[in-house]
């Protein structure tokens, strides 16, 4: 849907590293992450545990956990520097301008208030509206997010709503304030696979009707496959491959994003062995020189075991991959 | 011994009772409460085939597995093993036939002591059964299970904290093997898992099942993964098993209007461009299941008599299926495009 980013995207993260100060030395957990999100778009972060995608969406959103910290590079919401910002003005971007769905909705949300109370005082946090509007409003977003009778739900606690309905409550908060990006850190994985697609369609219309932006971060290839507009893949803190979905999904450049994609058990074909990429993840104090994918990768030369690749255009997508564009061994 | 299935599961049943306690029933005058988490379940699993029970989160595919290895004890029904009635066995002959079957849980770090190195862990069926005589055998035996996973021999000195969660996985499945079972439960064996993790561990369980025959009944929400290494499978809802059939079948031709839902419902990986459609609706609370189908508050096709009267499961060729639209010709079989597209 949109290849070309328009001139000032919503979005922009530019050569994010986070770094975590450790006895033994610094460990680098976010490589030099780049990308951008227009209006109304949907881009699926997607990798394996530890490959720093939840990071990113945590230094997004500002939090970050000490001692975990932003060592350089820029976050920009429309074209505004809020990395570095102080505590007191990321908390009024965050809510208003950013809004955030976790994976356990029963984590976030608190047990001792009743879900309305939730909704009202994060309405009236963020905008100016009076108690009885901030009401009407919780009731209809309650209603939007597909909660059925939302005048009898407003006054329940969370325990009184199954999974799904909590994730939908989680989804109402982070609508209240109409935030013009949503970042989204696995905001199916809890679900049972039909109330997963429920959540979903709920996210994708939320997305073309109102504009609002979503980084939907997952490890669940089929979900980013139905809901987003491009999808950028992690390895070991670094953009692996970036790109349209469909081809980053058909036609992927990246021997790790062919990987990833052989490994997932499809519904429309029969396979005795699935592809398997042996080894795992490398760890942070044992990042392997060059390209980080290459102890693992079946097509590694000489120079990727010495020389680390920057994302380079391959077709439609671009990859951080040393084959790419390249007719003999590199 | 052909043509005798390994496994029979006759009626099973498992009841909790969720009451209140005492004093508070009598005080708050509130009624006993029982859920009835297996209702009546019957298959069978032929020798060197997997069976792969499916369904959301509460409809009692884990605790099957659990009544399979004798971790409850059924509140009715039989299970057969080898032949063999499992339930009032006692001492040695109890001990002989658990040898035969292993269980392989979904958590890699919970399944496994922490205190332990890999040794004591792989070598506690070992030691428990007997199996071998001496520390030198039983190291060589540890060393030979654990390469049959593809870990190294010298991994047995390590803790369980040294491994990912693949690895972890294969410790648990080493553990499994070490009394050479026929039978293993696998109740969610990859869920936790990361995908190209969970191909490694799906690739040797394969492998494990065509070099020893090995019987497996499967337990997973994820159709995908059914798919890839099922025989037979069977769907679940609320306790009872609604769809049992070959897998070929189940996915090209779904019956039951709660299978296509599922079905309708995995997010497709490759964009055939297949229409996803959401599905209406929650499973139920088990405690209060809806009278009749189960199924008939979420179904579409449900009547008058889906709300009155339960289905029994209803043999049509190599499939079972449990409800009424399609016993009365009201419902056909579905067909999906199959496509075999090779990626």
């Amino acid at each position: 849907m949109s290849t070309a980013t328009p001139p000032t995207p919503l979005l922009e993260v530019k050569d994010l590293v986070v770094e975590f100060p450790t006895r033994r030395g610094t460990l680098r957990a976010l490589d030099h992450v780049g990308f951008t999100i227009a209006p109304g778009e949907i881009l699926g972060v997607v990798g394996e545990s530890g490959a720093g995608k939840s990071l990113t969406g945590a230094a997004i959103i500002g939090l970050l956990e000490p001692p975990g910290r932003i060592a350089g590079g820029e976050i920009r919401l429309r074209g505004e520097r809020i990395d570095g910002l102080p505590a007191d003005a990321l908390r009024r971007i965050r809510g208003k301008r950013i809004g955030a769905i976790f994976q356990d909705p029963l984590t976030s949300l608190n047990p001792l208030f009743t879900v309305g109370h939730q909704l009202v005082e994060t309405i009236r946090t963020h905008l100016p509206v009076s108690d009885a509007e901030a009401r009407e409003r919780a009731i209809g977003l309650l209603a939007r997010t597909g909660i059925p009778a939302p005048e009898a739900r407003f006054g329940q606690y969370p325990h009184q709503f199954s999974g799904g309905m909590r994730q939908r409550v989680v989804i109402a908060l982070a609508l209240a304030a109409e935030p013009e990006l949503i970042v989204a850190d696995e905001p199916t994985t809890a679900l049972d696979v039909s109330i997963q697609a429920q959540i979903i369609a709920l996210l994708k219309r939320l997305a073309r009707e109102r504009g609002t932006a979503v980084m939907l971060v997952t490890h669940d290839m089929g979900v980013i496959a139905e809901t987003c507009d491009r999808v950028a893949v992690l390895y070991a803190g670094r953009v692996a491959e970036i790109g349209p979905v469909a081809e980053v999904i058909h036609r992927p450049a990246h021997p790790y994003t062919r990987g990833l994609m052989g490994s997932i058990p499809a519904m429309d074909e029969d396979r005795d062995e699935l592809l398997q990429i042996d080894g795992t993840m490398p760890r942070l104090n044992a990042m392997p020189t060059g390209c980080a994918f290459h102890p693992r990768c079946p097509a590694a030369s000489e120079r990727c075991t010495r020389e680390r690749p920057e994302l380079m255009a391959a077709g439609a997508t671009q990859a951080a991959c040393w084959w790419v564009n390249a007719r003999v061994a590199p | 011994m052909s043509g005798m299935p390994l496994v029979q599961v006759q009626d099973l049943a498992k009841r909790f009772d969720v009451s209140a306690p005492w004093l508070n029933r009598v005080i708050e005058r509130l009624p006993r409460q029982v859920v009835h988490a297996v209702d009546g379940v019957s298959f069978e699993i032929e020798r060197g085939s997997t069976l792969a029970l499916v369904g959301e989160s509460g409809c009692g595919k884990s605790t099957v597995a659990r009544l399979l290895v004798g971790l409850y004890e059924p509140s009715a029904g039989a299970i057969h093993f080898d032949g063999q009635p499992l339930a009032g066995l006692q001492g040695s002959a109890r001990r002989m036939l658990q040898r035969r079957l292993q269980m392989i849980f979904q958590d890699p770090y919970a399944s496994l002591n922490p205190r332990w190195t890999v040794a004591d862990i792989v070598a506690e069926p070992l030691r428990e059964h007997a199996l071998v005589a001496g520390r030198d055998a039983q190291h060589a035996r540890v060393a030979e299970l654990l390469q049959q996973v593809g870990l190294a021999a010298a991994d047995a000195a390590k803790y369980p904290h040294q491994f990912s969660g693949g690895q972890r996985q294969r410790i648990s499945i080493a553990r499994a093997l070490a009394t050479q079972p026929e039978f293993l439960v696998c109740d969610e064996p990859t869920s936790a898992l990361d995908v190209s993790v969970q191909a490694q561990v799906l690739n040797i369980m394969k492998r494990l099942q065509r070099e020893r025959g090995l019987t497996y009944l499967f337990i997973s929400h994820n159709l995908a993964v059914v798919r890839h290494v099922a025989d037979r499978v069977g769907v679940m809802y609320l306790g009872r098993l609604v769809e049992v059939a070959p897998k070929r079948e189940l996915f090209a031709a779904p019956r039951h209007p709660y299978t296509r839902m599922l079905l309708d419902a995995i997010p497709d990986v490759h964009m055939s461009g297949r229409a996803r459609t959401p599905v209406q609706g929650e499973v139920p609370n088990p405690l209060n299941p809806p009278s009749g189908c189960s199924f008939h508050p979420r179904c579409p096709h449900a009547n008058a008599r889906c709300q009155a009267e339960r289905p029994a499961l209803h043999t049509l060729g190599s499939v079972q299926v449990a409800c009424h639209a399609v016993q009365e010709g009201r419902l056909e079989a579905a067909t999906r495009p199959v496509t075999l597209t090779a990626t």
